[in-house]
């Protein structure tokens, strides 16, 4: 590790909780987490036992699923300092839903405000708690950022991820106009309602096309692979990728929907 | 009007098809988020007076028969009547009683959304009555049969080309060679088509934007100042209102004022804000000779004390709907009733139940927008969660949906079974598809395949690979050598 790098003096014991899509299908956010979190000198585990935030449950209305499925989390994840999440859905389901699942009187319920208050997305953590200095890397991206909704509006996060990608050289951030829009993902919405979804996808590609950016990056890997699989079917060859990518260096990775040139 | 709640997803379809409706709606979302962004930067305490306001509703709410006693008390003192209607059909009736007794052919109507939820127009004209709507907005689309697709544009989803072929139909009385390119020309020749009638109604039929419970004054908001013409000129008037419209002081209305115009249009103030307090006094110069109310309850009460109760806070504004991404993609009739968007979705089913109007509360994305745009923090996602939580209980939705997120999340309950089917899946999929990098076809995934690409995972699962020894290091590498 280079000498720029940020350390605190006690390594924070932190749970990575990697969420499902990230666990399926791109391995590679969760190594980015992982090595983003070493950096910054925290002692990263990662529970075998985790498996859903319950999100899915939850907004169709399955209270019953979904609180097991928290208290499954909360025995899991409880007993670290902190716990990361590479996603503001899932970060913000444990951090602003869990506590109202319970009544006031349920001994669960203390137990998830416990957890809810020291769980954290990735680049609130990154900025805001371990205030991460990157190594020296340089990149050639001019990139735009799609703002996830419930990071945006649950948890705040706007600054956060620009001022990690303002620290690597020779990445540049365009805005797109409609950066704050939702893109159309919204969890089983999108498979729900599929022709509402296309055109809010649509709109919101137009939007990031419009940048001129050569790379797409966001927060939540649900609304980036909904993106990148629209570019993909509409033709276009605008990269996607997920900011622990970029801010770890491991853009080697194929970018998501991209073909696997490196692979078998 | 028609209810066509049940057939949301063919509608939605329909609204995305239409070219001039996308255009319009375009426009609309261009339009009124930024001028309301604009208004309440102009105002430091804006967000402040928003808290102001859903206090000031919350306290209404939770004293709500007090305040309604309290109003009526002080309409009779003015010389007005209350006329209480449990559901639209004894509003309608109270209505069309207090027409009868006035001898009206013509009645007079300003914008009122009570008015849609109740039919009245249909209603008063099977009775040979005529109503004439006498917003422009409203004035055009009742000249086109169509009920409104945004509350306070009802013609949003029109365009001017569409106007000018309506007035040129219905208008005969008019040269055929006039030029009505420009908007004002549509403008002056509804106008000038609504004199006469403003003038020679036996009844003006109004809505209230609030009724104020220490003065018994309603309140009018309008930029055409087509309401005062309504209520001041014909011999009665007849507001229409549910009852939380209730605020208890002038102060009060006033707060609810500020953040009224600049949530709906970004205008400071409407054009117009009228305070109407009973009949024509001794000594006014002009104004109505009667001066009835009747108030709504139509499954209002049924809401109160229930987890839906802060949707009564709203106060119609339409700034959820101007913000929101899906009412952007398909307007306000794909929503099949009276009121549109993120309001509408749980404001429907509140008032005429979930059987017919399930699709409401599941076509959003819960992106949040509507709540940080309410002037009144009526927390919409929240609300729409809430019932789909009890269509989930008490099992009207569709079962098969149900039954397979079940099976899933009773998996996930299992975290080593969990992984070890995770492992099959990914594993399945990255041998079709891991080279070209996406799947063009998923079975039991049309919803995502038949508009996009599934990314194909990369590897094995994380959580494998992490308890395998694979590790990313601080160099950039990623170690590959557990891929196939």
């Amino acid at each position: 590790m280079s000498d720029s790098t940020s350390r605190v003096d006690v390594p924070l014991e932190v749970g990575l909780f990697v969420t499902c899509l990230v666990d399926l299908t791109r391995p590679s956010v969760g190594f980015a987490t992982l090595k983003l979190l070493e950096l910054a000198g925290c002692a990263v585990s990662v529970p075998e036992l985790q498996t859903c935030c319950g999100q899915p449950a939850y907004n169709s209305g399955d209270r019953t699923d979904t609180r097991e499925l928290a208290k499954q989390v909360i025995e899991v994840f409880e007993n670290f300092d902190h716990v990361v999440v590479p996603s503001g859905s899932c970060a913000g389901m444990i951090s602003h839903h869990y506590p109202a699942l319970f009544e006031d009187a349920d001994p669960w319920k203390a137990r998830a405000e416990a957890l809810a208050n020291k769980t954290y997305e990735l680049t609130v953590f990154l900025n805001d708690v371990v205030k991460l200095t990157l190594p020296n890397g340089s990149a050639e991206i001019t990139a735009t950022y799609h703002d996830s909704c419930s990071g945006l509006r649950e948890l705040d996060i706007k600054d956060q991820p620009r001022n990690l990608m303002s620290k690597i050289a020779g990445l540049r951030v365009v805005e797109g106009e409609q950066a704050e829009v939702c893109c159309g993902f919204g969890g089983l919405f999108c498979v729900k309602y599929p022709d509402i979804s296309e055109s809010m996808l649509d709109q919101k590609i137009d939007d990031l096309l419009q940048t001129k950016a050569n790379m797409v990056l966001g927060g939540d890997l649900g609304c980036l692979m909904n993106i990148a699989g629209r570019l993909s079917r509409r033709g276009s060859k605008l990269e996607v990728r997920h900011i622990s990518e970029v801010l770890a260096n491991m853009t080697h990775v194929p970018a998501i929907a991209a073909p696997d040139q490196g692979g078998q | 009007m028609q209810t066509k709640t049940a057939t949301f997803k063919d509608n939605a379809k329909e609204a995305l098809a239409n070219e001039t409706l996308q255009i319009e709606l375009a426009r609309l979302s261009q339009g009124f988020p930024i001028r309301r962004q604009q208004a309440a930067d102009r105002m430091p305490e804006f967000e402040q007076l928003r808290d102001q306001a859903r206090d000031i509703k919350n306290h209404v709410l939770a004293n709500l028969d007090l305040y309604l006693e309290a109003y009526e008390n002080k309409v009779t003192d003015l010389g007005g009547q209350v006329h209480w209607a449990r559901d639209a059909a004894e509003a309608r009736e109270h209505i069309l009683k207090i027409c009868k007794a006035a001898d009206a052919k013509t009645v007079t109507k300003s914008k009122s959304m009570i008015g849609e939820e109740i039919a009245i127009n249909d209603y008063l004209e099977d009775n040979g009555i005529t109503p004439i709507e006498t917003d422009l907005g409203e004035y055009i689309i009742q000249l086109r049969n169509e009920p409104p697709s945004h509350i306070i544009a009802p013609a949003i989803h029109v365009s001017k080309a569409q106007v000018e072929a309506d007035f040129r139909r219905v208008h005969t009385d008019l040269p055929e060679d006039r030029n009505l390119e420009d908007p004002v020309s549509l403008l002056q020749e509804a106008r000038s088509q609504l004199r006469d009638k403003f003038l020679n109604a036996d009844v003006g039929l109004t809505g209230a934007n609030m009724l104020v419970a220490e003065t018994g004054s309603n309140v009018l908001v309008t930029n055409e100042g087509n309401a005062d013409l309504t209520y001041a000129l014909p011999r009665v008037h007849i507001v229409i209102a549910s009852l939380e419209k209730i605020v208890p002081t002038l102060e009060d209305a006033s707060t609810i004022l500020r953040v009224l115009a600049r949530s709906a249009t970004g205008q400071d103030m409407s054009v117009y804000t009228t305070f109407c307090s009973g009949p024509k006094r001794l000594g006014d110069l002009d104004g109505p000779e009667q001066y009835h109310v009747v108030l709504l309850d139509n499954g209002r009460t049924d809401l109160l004390g229930s987890e839906f109760e802060e949707v009564l806070r709203c106060i119609r504004c339409s700034a959820c709907m101007n913000h929101c991404p899906v009412y952007k993609a398909i307007g306000g009739h794909a929503y099949g009733w009276v009121y549109p968007g993120p309001i509408g979705a749980v404001l429907t089913p509140g008032l005429m139940g979930m059987e017919d109007a399930e699709d409401l509360p599941n076509a959003s994305t819960l992106c949040g927008k509507c709540e940080s745009v309410c002037p009144m923090r009526i927390p919409l996602p929240k609300l729409l969660r809430s019932w789909r939580t009890r269509a989930f209980e008490n099992e009207t939705s569709r079962p098969m949906g149900h039954r397979a997120l079940q099976i899933w999340a009773w998996i996930a309950k299992r975290p080593r079974l969990y992984h070890k089917i995770n492992g099959m899946i990914v594993a399945l999929l990255g041998a079709v598809g891991r080279k070209k990098g996406v799947l063009r076809w998923l079975p039991l995934a049309s919803g995502w395949t038949s508009k996009r690409d599934f990314p194909t995972p990369l590897g094995d699962t994380f959580i494998q690979q992490y308890h395998r020894g694979a590790r990313g290091d601080a160099s950039g590498q990623w170690l590959r050598e557990d891929r196939p």
